[in-house]
């Protein structure tokens, strides 16, 4: 195909699209269930979506590069185990500053790949994702870890603690979500994102550091999913090996769900939060029907493959030109 | 209209299409008869693409009615249109590039034999025969992608001679071939007219026009402003019909002092695309690098702009040797290169005008740490007037605009840096005759102000206009510099033609 399409144009309707449904489930779901749109359920449906809300916003901002992130999952699981591990070994104080350093580190590799050397990033994060999982279970050798004085430590705060009445993990991911918009809307670095994902070549055309570009989205998405670790870990107190895993498919379709393409270019941040909160409540109001948790599997493929139609089919309707 | 007893090939009545914020064409009605070149011409912008995509079943008319050979038809799908025998030539190439020129010339109706396999031999043969009609010089097993744009757009047309057409439509065909590679494309166009098919041909080129065609329908804005016949009508009256003034074109701007050089090859070399160029640009003048297309000129406005390394020699700006490294080395020295392709390397087409026109320059256009949005405004605003570019709000994305307001983009985009060295590389393909006087005249003022300036051209008529001095280029080397004054056409077909002895300018 050639690399001229036409990416433009079209979120508008299909953002509307989405919200469109997003409404109508919640209308659904709160007839079904009393409970769905009481203050207690939302609030903790929003305190656990906050996990994938985070790491979602990092790899919203990879996509928009045109690039994909599938290594956050066993990133979240290195992370997390790290933290943990190092709390009662270093005390939390050191702990969360060499975790965040080293989650950097592996966001810096596949930055270096996939930007300098421009590798696949599907083969590259596909790669990293059983590598870092192997990662994990060499430094964890196959054990679980867990902080002993859970009561104790101030770590808490971040996963269990509250701000007048709001769960902090709700509070996390409200200003991530706030700072990683203003950087990718109004900042020079957010324009060069959209650029590079639009236009590669023009983009290198037009004094643009493409590599660099790159290589900053992938430590963007790192940095998210130290933020996500630091969360997980205060809110378990303990981490298992695998505990991220499958998580970079639920992130991967709530960006989806917000109607970031996957070609780059498009997309935004505030859209992807749209799309974190739609799948958590959606899972949630299944939940609430007494439904089994796969159910939610499907019902969650449904919702992305509907919420990509819709996103194509608004983008036909603005431009029928086959050749665009 | 001429009175005619035969029925039109085609006949378009009262169309109107708008898309969001345009109306891109206003009750136009158009007719070809069989056997006529029938020319339309009309700003960028003008609707002419759009009214074309409406026959070709791109687009559905808001209203208006299509008639073919006398029957109404409604054209749904490109398909139909084929089925109808209507060929669309597009102005932007729409080639698969990893396919070979054979699979793209049959795309969709591949030769087979028993149990859908495709019959190569046959494929092949068929194309190779195609080609070798139009004078072709790669094989149809070369891949599109390897293929320069004027041997691509070979490949699009041959396309359109596997169709048993009614009519053919040609959308800014020549926009870039070469003079020989055009010659071809008029036979055939002359072959086409003698077989009775109905050509529509689009272009800003009036000698093309006036060589070509048999009636020449004018729209501005979207709007039909009357249908001329060639025989009787002369250029002045079109541009007017066009643009509503006269344009005057011997008139040039004329530069001011010839300063210091700014900028200095010495024995650059990057083969083997080229070897061994020397050339020097002084501050307030125009050098133009005429040649024919792959003469290497595209190369070494690359090697300039911080894209390509070159193997040998040294670049020097302001008498001081420089390494061109990256685009932003060249950025930061002052260059700016308006590239030839526009689509592949000068816009970012989902993005808006104005985030496309400012992005080399985001990173300055700040308050604190934020773009300032109203400083951006601003720049494209003036560049939009002086540029006189076409579309309904900067927010547009610039994938929605006409192929001329896309080109008026880019050139916007590098003048908005204002560089000491503005290296422009075919600058006005597919640009209509008022803006490219325009654009011919800001590049004089430019110069005029102490800019250095390299203009690109593969047309004559623009290098003898716009340049001060002239370098001729045969395969990669500089066969001989000409000052403005002294040049003549004969001397330049020799010197890009190979003719006579290579000097370094
Ligand atoms: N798909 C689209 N969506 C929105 N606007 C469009 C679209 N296609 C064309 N336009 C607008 O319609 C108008 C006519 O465009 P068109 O491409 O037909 O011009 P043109 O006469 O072919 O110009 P040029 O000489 O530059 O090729 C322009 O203002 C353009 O911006
Ligand atoms: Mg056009």
């Amino acid at each position: 195909m050639l690399l001229t399409r036409l990416k433009a144009g079209g979120p508008a309707i299909a953002k509307q699209g989405i919200l469109v449904a997003f409404i109508l489930f919640m209308i659904v779901f709160s007839l079904a269930s009393d409970r769905f749109l009481s203050m207690d359920n939302v609030m903790s449906v929003l305190r656990q979506s906050a996990i994938i809300g985070v790491m979602a916003l990092g790899v919203t901002v990879v996509v928009i590069g045109g690039n994909l992130d599938l290594s956050v999952g066993s990133m979240l699981s290195f992370a997390t185990v790290l933290v943990v591990d190092l709390h009662d070994k270093i005390g939390p104080e050191m702990a969360i500053p060499v975790m965040v350093f080293a989650t950097l580190c592996l966001g810096a590799i596949n930055g270096f790949l996939i930007g300098f050397l421009r590798l696949n990033s599907l083969i590259v994060t596909l790669g990293m994702l059983s590598a870092i999982q192997g990662l994990v279970l060499i430094y964890s050798g196959g054990q679980n870890v867990d902080i002993v004085d859970q009561s104790g430590t101030w770590f808490r705060f971040f996963g269990r603690g509250a701000i007048l009445g709001i769960a902090t993990p709700i509070i996390i991911f409200a200003l991530l979500a706030l700072i990683i918009h203003v950087v990718m809307s109004m900042t020079p670095f957010g324009r060069k994102v959209y650029a590079v994902g639009g236009n590669p070549t023009a983009s290198v055309f037009s004094g643009i550091p493409r590599s660099r570009v790159v290589f900053a989205t992938y430590l963007i998405s790192a940095l998210c999913v130290a933020v996500a670790a630091i969360i997980l870990g205060s809110r378990v107190m303990g981490s298992q090996n695998n505990v991220g895993q499958g998580y970079e498919l639920q992130v991967l379709a709530a960006v989806i769900l917000g109607g970031t393409s996957l070609l780059g270019g498009s997309g935004s941040i505030i859209r992807t939060v749209l799309g974190v909160l739609m799948l958590a409540f959606i899972q949630n109001g299944l939940i609430l029907m007494g439904q089994p948790y796969y159910t939610q599997w499907l019902v969650t493929w449904a919702v992305i493959i509907i919420a990509v139609w819709l996103d194509v089919a608004a983008k036909r309707g603005r431009l029928f030109s086959p050749i665009a | 209209m001429t009175e005619t007893t035969t029925q039109p090939a085609l006949r378009l009545q009262d169309i109107v299409k708008t898309f969001p914020g345009v109306r891109a064409l206003d009750g136009v009605s158009f007719e070809v008869m069989p056997g006529e070149v029938h020319a339309l011409l009309g700003e960028n912008g003008a609707g002419k693409s759009t009214l074309m995509k409406v026959l070709a079943g791109m687009y559905q008319p808001d209203e208006g009615l299509i008639f073919i050979g006398g029957g109404q038809v409604r054209v749904a799908n490109p398909m139909e249109a084929k089925a109808q025998g209507i060929v669309l030539i597009h102005q932007e190439l729409s080639l698969a590039p990893e396919m070979s020129a054979a699979e793209n010339i049959y795309l969709g109706e591949l030769p087979c034999k028993s149990f859908g396999r495709v019959d190569w031999k046959a494929l092949y043969a068929r194309s190779n025969a195609i080609l070798e009609r139009l004078r072709c010089r790669f094989r149809a097993d070369a891949l599109v992608a390897d293929l320069s744009i004027a041997n691509q757009q070979m490949v699009e047309i041959a396309r359109a001679l596997t169709v048993d057409a009614r009519v053919v439509i040609f959308d800014e065909p020549t926009a870039s071939l070469t003079d020989a590679e055009k010659v071809v494309l008029f036979d055939i166009i002359t072959d086409l007219k003698a077989q009775g098919v109905g050509i529509v041909y689009i272009s800003h080129r009036m000698d093309e026009i006036f060589t070509l065609s048999d009636r020449i329908t004018v729209l501005r804005d979207g709007a039909y402003r009357g249908t001329l016949t060639t025989a009787e009508t002369d250029e002045d009256a079109v541009t007017r019909l066009m643009i509503g003034r006269s344009l005057d074109l011997s008139q040039r701007v004329a530069a001011g002092e010839v300063g210091e050089v700014v900028l200095e090859a010495r024995g650059l070399s990057c083969a083997p695309l080229y070897e061994d160029v020397s050339f020097q640009v002084r501050a307030g003048e125009v050098v133009g690098f005429y040649g024919l297309v792959g003469a290497g000129r595209t190369e070494i406005a690359e090697t300039l702009f911080g894209l390509r390394t070159p193997n040998a020699g040294t670049i020097l700006i302001d008498g001081k040797e420089v390494t061109i490294g990256s685009p932003q080395d060249a950025i930061r020295l002052g260059i700016s290169l308006v590239p030839e392709n526009r689509k592949e390397q000068g816009l970012v087409l989902g993005m808006n005008c104005r985030d496309n026109m400012t992005l080399p320059q985001v990173g300055d256009l700040t308050t604190g740490p934020f773009v300032s949005g109203g400083a951006e405004v601003s720049i494209f605003d003036q560049y939009r007037d002086r540029l006189a570019i076409k579309t309904p709000s900067w927010r547009q994305p610039v994938g929605f605009l006409s192929g001329g307001n896309q080109q008026k983009i880019v050139i916007g985009k590098w003048l908005s840096m204002q560089p000491r060295v503005l290296i422009v590389d075919e600058p006005t393909r597919g640009i209509d005759v008022g803006s490219k006087s325009e654009i011919h005249n800001l590049i004089r003022q430019l110069a005029g102000q102490g800019y250095a300036v390299i203009v690109i051209s593969s047309e004559m008529p623009e290098v003898l206009h716009v340049a001060d001095r002239i370098v001729a280029m045969y395969h990669g080397r500089v066969m001989r510099s000409f000052n403005a004054g002294e040049v003549t056409e004969d001397s330049l077909v020799q010197a890009i033609s190979g003719i006579g002895n290579g000097k370094a300018a």
